[in-house]
C-alpha cells in the first residue's frame, strides 16, 4: 500500500516539477494576463488545471506522511497515514472540482 | 498442484512440476518434495525449516517469503505455485543466492558490535527501560535473512545502497549506550547509499518475518545524521 | 556530509512548503468563484507587499525542494549520477528561481 502512495507522490512530484516554470512563465506575462485567461478557459486546460492541483495535494499528502515517518516515528500507523494522504487529495480535489 | 520452480543462474527458466498437495503443506515442504522425489539436481537452502534461522527465504509469487513459514493455502493462486530464488541478489544455482553483497553492506555501514572497553574497566550499565535501548531492543531481532533486501525497491535501482537490514543494524548500535565510535558510523551510512536513499516505500517493514521496522531505523538514521552535521560531528 | 544538508534542506523546505501550498489552494479555490481576470486579480495583488514577501518565500522554498527531489528521481529511474546531474539540477534551480522571482514581481509589485 505505502508502495503506492510512494508512487503517486513521485509521479506527481515529476508533473509539479515540469509544471511549474510554465507556471512562473505564465504568471511573468502577466501584462498578457486576459488573453492567456482566455485560453485557460478551454475545458481541456481546465481539466488539466484540475489535474495539477490534485497532483498538488496528494504530493501534499504523501509528503505529509514521509515528515510523519521521519520525523515522528508514526511507522506503525502507515495505514492511517495513507489514509490522510488520500483524504487530503480529495478534499482539495473536490473543492477545487465545486469551484471550477 | 502445479508448481513453478526457478532453474539455472541469473539467467535461466521455470521448470514445471506436479506436486501432490495435502492441508498444512508449507512451501519448503513442496520443495523438499520436488528435491526429494522428483528432481534430485535442485539446489535451495533450508536449516532449521522452523521459522527461526531464516535460510529458506526465497521469491514466492512474487514476494520475498520465509518458505518454511508459509503455507501453501495462504498463498497459492487456485492451484498454482512460483518459486524463485530472492530478488536483488545474484543467483548461484537454482533458488540459492549469493549473500556475501548483502553481508558486505552490513559491514560497510558498521554493523558491527566494537565497544570502547578493556577486561580492566568496569562493566558499562545498560538500564533496559532507557530511551535508548528500548529503541535498540525494537531492532536486534534481526537475523539476517535478507528478506527485506530483497523487497526493497531502492535496492534494485540503486546497487550500491546499503538495505535495509545493514540499516537497522547500524541503528541499533548507533542507540547502544556500550557504543564509542559513533561518529564514524554515522558517516558510514549517510549519503546516496545510505539512510538518505530511502523513500519510506517500506515494503522492507511490511515484509519482515520478525515484524522489525527498518524504516524506523532508517528514519532514525536520518535524524541522527542531521543531528551530527548540525554540531559538526559528520 | 552533503546529502544529509540536501536532506534537512529537503524537509525543511518541505514544512515551508506545506504552509504556503495550504494558503495558496485556498486563496485560488476562493479566488476562481465566478470567473477570472486579469483586472480582477491584478486589481487585488499589484502593490501588496505582503503577499509579494509571501511569494518570495514560496518561489525560494521551490526553487530548492524541486531540484533536490528530481535528484533522486533521475538517479533511480534514469541512472543519471555524478557532477553533470548537479550541474543539471542547480542550473535548474536556478531556472525555477529567475523566472519564479519574474512572475512574482510582476503581479505583485
Amino acid at each position: 500500500m505505502s508502495r503506492w502512495v510512494a508512487h503517486v507522490h513521485r509521479v506527481s512530484g515529476i508533473a509539479l516539477a515540469i509544471f511549474l516554470p510554465l507556471h512562473f512563465w505564465a504568471l511573468g506575462n502577466a501584462l498578457q494576463l486576459d488573453s492567456f485567461l482566455a485560453w485557460t478557459e478551454q475545458p481541456l486546460v481546465k481539466a488539466g488545471e484540475w489535474a495539477i492541483v490534485v497532483a498538488l495535494a496528494a504530493h501534499l499528502g504523501g509528503g505529509l506522511r514521509v515528515l510523519a515517518i521521519e520525523f515522528l516515528d508514526w511507522h506503525e500507523r502507515q495505514k492511517s497515514l495513507v489514509a490522510l494522504a488520500a483524504a487530503v487529495t480529495f478534499a482539495v480535489g473536490l473543492a477545487l472540482a465545486l469551484a471550477l | 498442484m502445479k508448481v513453478r520452480v526457478w532453474r539455472g543462474g541469473t539467467s535461466g527458466a521455470f521448470q514445471a512440476f506436479d506436486v501432490p498437495r495435502y492441508p498444512s503443506q508449507t512451501v519448503l515442504d513442496v520443495v523438499t518434495h520436488i528435491q526429494r522425489r522428483l528432481d534430485p539436481t535442485l539446489a535451495y537452502r533450508f536449516a532449521c525449516r522452523v521459522g527461526m534461522c531464516g535460510s529458506c527465504a526465497m521469491t514466492v509469487n512474487g514476494v520475498a517469503r520465509w518458505t518454511c513459514r508459509t503455507h501453501v493455502d495462504k498463498v497459492a493462486h487456485g492451484d498454482s505455485l512460483e518459486v524463485s530464488p530472492l530478488k536483488n541478489l545474484p543467483v548461484i544455482r537454482d533458488l540459492v543466492t549469493d549473500m556475501r553483497e548483502f553481508f558486505d553492506k552490513w559491514a560497510r555501514a558498521k554493523g558491527q558490535f566494537k565497544g570502547g572497553r578493556t577486561r580492566n574497566d568496569d562493566f558499562e550499565k545498560v538500564m533496559p527501560e532507557t530511551e535508548g535501548r528500548r529503541v535498540a531492543d525494537a531492532g536486534i531481532e534481526c537475523i539476517g535473512c535478507a528478506v527485506c533486501y530483497s523487497s526493497c525497491n531502492v535496492v534494485a535501482a540503486n546497487p550500491a545502497y546499503l538495505g535495509p537490514a545493514a540499516l537497522n543494524r547500524a541503528w541499533t548500535l548507533v542507540n547502544d549506550a556500550r557504543e564509542k565510535d559513533n561518529p564514524e558510523r554515522l558517516r558510514a551510512v549517510a549519503g546516496d547509499a545510505g539512510c538518505h536513499a530511502c523513500h519510506t516505500h517500506m515494503d522492507c517493514t511490511e515484509r519482515c518475518p520478525k515484524h522489525l521496522s527498518p524504516t524506523a531505523a532508517i528514519a532514525g538514521l536520518k535524524r541522527a545524521t542531521a543531528k551530527a552535521a548540525l554540531k559538526g560531528e559528520l | 556530509m552533503n546529502q544529509t544538508i540536501l536532506w534537512m534542506a529537503q524537509r525543511a523546505t518541505a514544512a515551508i512548503l506545506a504552509v504556503c501550498v495550504a494558503v495558496h489552494l485556498a486563496t485560488i479555490v476562493y479566488a476562481v468563484q465566478g470567473g477570472l481576470s486579469a483586472a480582477e486579480i491584478l486589481g487585488r495583488t499589484r502593490g501588496n507587499a505582503g503577499w509579494l514577501a509571501f511569494y518570495s518565500v514560496f518561489v525560494l522554498a521551490a526553487a530548492i525542494h524541486a531540484p533536490i527531489g528530481l535528484r533522486a528521481v533521475l538517479g533511480e529511474w534514469l541512472h543519471w549520477r555524478g557532477a553533470s546531474r548537479e550541474v543539471f539540477l542547480v542550473l535548474f534551480s536556478l531556472l525555477l528561481l529567475m523566472i519564479g522571482m519574474r512572475a512574482v514581481l510582476a503581479v505583485f509589485s
